[in-house]
């Protein structure tokens, strides 16, 4: 169960402003129904530039209608420049914080109400011109950089707690990592050897495998007609093709079992798997 | 949630875990005072204790169909999960490839995931899909059986939508070709009539707490003449099977749970279900664009799993938790990862409902009066945040949405 404070429950359970704004002349949508969570926030601006009303809808978990929630009670009387300032912090202050992996939460809640300001001055936000970074959760590089850089976000976590990027497949987890490197300038850090008393590294495999092929392995084939073509070694797992008399041979997978690999095995490692590709 | 506005506990999350049974902790109480011998020793005192367990063994053995010598006590399913699967691949070292399935619980999957970093050799992982009702294609499942598959590992019952898979054919196919079996039966034993006098699988894992035994001690059953290598090592306990002193109260516990669970097998695919069908039936029919996750027959008695298309699971739960209502939900948010429940999302299950999916599973101390309870209170709940709901369009009524999903999830 999430530590939420009374302050997050009091605008869950019983929150203010739900709705729309009837003739709403700035409105902001942000999230989707599969991401999870979505706002849409309505407000009525004045011609003195004051919001005289907001309302919003949301579809999420307490933190979110929480945050919505707090959000229409933050900018209602709010001059437009003051609350283009308003930053997911001031959100989340509100309501006596948000646990971390909810601050996407009132990250929404920001996004919303820049959509819904720029909406009202008719014009695009950059953030959605950015290059998407998270394909899972739609978050483009701008909006991880200005997370990283407002929230001062030291990890690929961090970035996840605040913008959700990363949360899904975890491709992008790199290119986070690169970002935050270069948002923070830190400079790539030397990769520590690993100390760790070891087996071989991959480079010793290969080549003693490859040695194992040329010296024992291929001549013996050759003798029947056959061959062998290393294509991969992937861990422990090593890749060959069979060539000639052996590619057609129906014992062939006797050969790569009981020959090849029990070799490999004898002479270079012995939990190596040697498997035919198929391609 | 300190918004609950009333001291009633309505407990359906059964599947998560369940009450000690009464009877189950009055046997278990000496054993934390007077008796509080080490069954391994050699005088009368702690014998006694020994003599206990004994008797314990049997009463679980007999519930599965088991012989008493064929249990190895455990401290909960996730220990006897990993017992089984390292113990295969251990004993038989030249083989790496596993079968299991999409939506097999953590403890099989993260493990499964992660034995590569863990035994620093590459293993190759088969993960069964599942249809869109949570049923196995029993086709695919033998398509994917190899020379080179050393173990096996499919649940008797999925946890989430209470889906029962046919362990028994399953396992006979394994068995044919050599393959060894595993099943993880946490959410079936006790819920579900099972005999492994007939159904030929090597290991299987229990987990006391699931029925009504208490956290902290399970069961891997290991067929005779499987092959075996102790996960736990230490001393002689358990023929050698798994080192460290008996968690003898709760083994004790445990044996009473299996007792009862022999004596309330009818009453849990009778009455349990009909109050399962009776809560299931209201609230599809009075809930609009609801929907069920899992097939409707080949299920445990106590659990289902309904989807309220448009609302997120965490605010139904902690609405339903202001009532004392317990359940359990496949939401993102109530498992802190930012994606639904893995085995909705295998089942294919739209994002608009799989976001908003609640699983009640009952047990025998359910009563229709909490049935109607909750058929009183889930109407207005999903009806409020429905209004709140940006997607809630009142053109949504009767139809089933569906929301692509841009990543390959």
């Amino acid at each position: 169960m999430w530590e939420y404070t009374d302050k997050v429950k009091e605008h869950f359970l019983n929150p203010m402003n739900v709705g729309e704004v009837e003739n709403a002349n700035g409105v902001g949508e942000v999230g989707s129904l599969a991401c999870g969570d979505a706002l849409t926030l309505s407000l009525k601006i004045n011609e003195q530039g004051i919001i005289e009303d907001a309302k919003f809808k949301t579809f999420g978990c307490a933190s979110a209608i929480a945050s919505s929630s707090a959000l229409t009670e933050i900018v209602k009387g709010m001059n437009i420049e003051e609350a283009a300032k308003i930053t997911n912090e001031d959100i989340a202050n509100f309501l006596g914080g948000l646990p971390k992996e909810k601050m996407h939460c009132s990250v929404m809640g920001r996004e919303a109400l820049e959509a819904a300001i720029a909406n009202y001055r008719g014009i695009t936000l950059p953030m959605a011109e950015g290059e998407v970074v998270c394909e899972c959760f739609g978050v483009t590089d701008l909006e991880v950089r200005r997370a990283i850089l407002e929230s001062n976000l030291r990890t690929v976590e961090e970035i996840t707690n605040f913008t959700k990027a990363g949360g899904g497949c975890g491709k992008c987890h790199d290119r986070l990592e690169e970002l935050l490197r270069e948002a923070r300038h830190e400079s790539i850090q030397a990769v520590i050897p690993d100390q760790r008393t070891k087996r071989l590294t991959n480079i010793q495999k290969i080549k003693m495998i490859e040695d194992v092929l040329e010296r024992e392995i291929r001549p013996a084939l050759r003798k029947d007609g056959g061959d062998i073509e290393l294509i991969d070694v992937d861990g422990d797992f090593v890749m060959v093709s069979l060539r000639g008399a052996c590619g057609s041979c129906t014992k062939s997978q006797t050969t790569l079992k009981e020959y090849v690999e029990k070799k490999l095995r004898e002479q270079v490692l012995d939990t190596l798997i040697v498997e035919e590709d198929k391609q | 949630m300190s918004g609950n506005e009333s001291t009633k506990v309505v407990y359906m999350d059964n599947n998560a875990t369940t009450r000690v049974a009464p009877e189950v902790l009055e046997v278990m109480l000496p054993y934390f005072s007077d008796l509080y011998g080490n069954p391994s020793s050699m005088h009368t005192f702690g014998g006694q204790v020994g003599a206990a367990v004994i008797k314990a063994r049997k009463n679980i053995a007999s519930l599965i169909g088991a012989s008493p010598d064929e249990l190895v006590f455990t401290s909960c399913g996730t220990e006897s999960d990993s017992t089984a699967i390292l113990s295969a691949l251990q004993s038989l070292p030249g083989k790496r490839h596993i079968v299991t399935t999409r939506v097999e619980h953590p403890a099989v999957k993260n493990l499964c995931e992660t034995l590569d970093t863990l035994t620093g050799h590459k293993h190759n992982v088969t993960q069964l899909p599942v249809e869109s009702d949570g049923t196995i294609d029993l086709q695919k499942y033998e398509e994917s059986l190899g020379d080179e598959t050393a173990i096996v590992s499919i649940m008797w019952a999925n946890n989430e939508t209470g889906v029962i898979f046919p362990i028994a054919e399953m396992a006979r196919i394994a068995k044919s070709r050599n393959i060894l079996f595993h099943t993880d039966a946490v959410q079936a034993v006790g819920k579900v009539p099972i005999n492994l006098a007939e159904v030929p699988v090597d290991f299987l894992s229990i987990s006391g707490h699931k029925l009504h035994a208490p956290k902290g001690v399970g069961v891997l059953y290991v067929r005779k003449g499987t092959p075996f290598v102790p996960f736990m090592i230490g001393g002689h306990q358990e023929h050698g099977r798994r080192g460290g002193t008996e968690n003898v109260a709760s083994i004790i516990g445990l044996g009473m749970a299996c007792e009862l669970a022999v004596g309330h097998m009818e009453e849990e695919n009778t009455r349990v279900k009909a109050l399962r069908d009776k809560l299931e039936n209201g609230l599809l029919t009075s809930i609009p664009n609801a929907m069920l996750n899992g097939h409707k027959d080949q299920r445990l008695p106590n659990t289902t799993n309904v989807s309220f298309e448009f609302v997120e699971g965490e605010s139904i739960l902690l609405h339903m938790d202001r009532y004392g209502i317990c359940a359990s939900s496949g939401s993102a948010c109530t498992s802190g990862s930012l994606e639904p429940s893995h085995v909705l999302r295998a089942m294919g299950v739209p994002f608009t409902a799989a976001h908003g999916s609640i699983r009640f599973s009952l047990s025998i101390y359910n009563t229709e009066e909490e049935v109607d309870y909750i058929l009183e209170k889930m109407p207005p709940i999903i009806a409020n945040l429905r209004a709140m709901s940006p997607f809630w369009k009142s053109s949504h009524q009767g139809r089933v949405g569906k929301s692509q999903c841009k990543c390959e999830c």
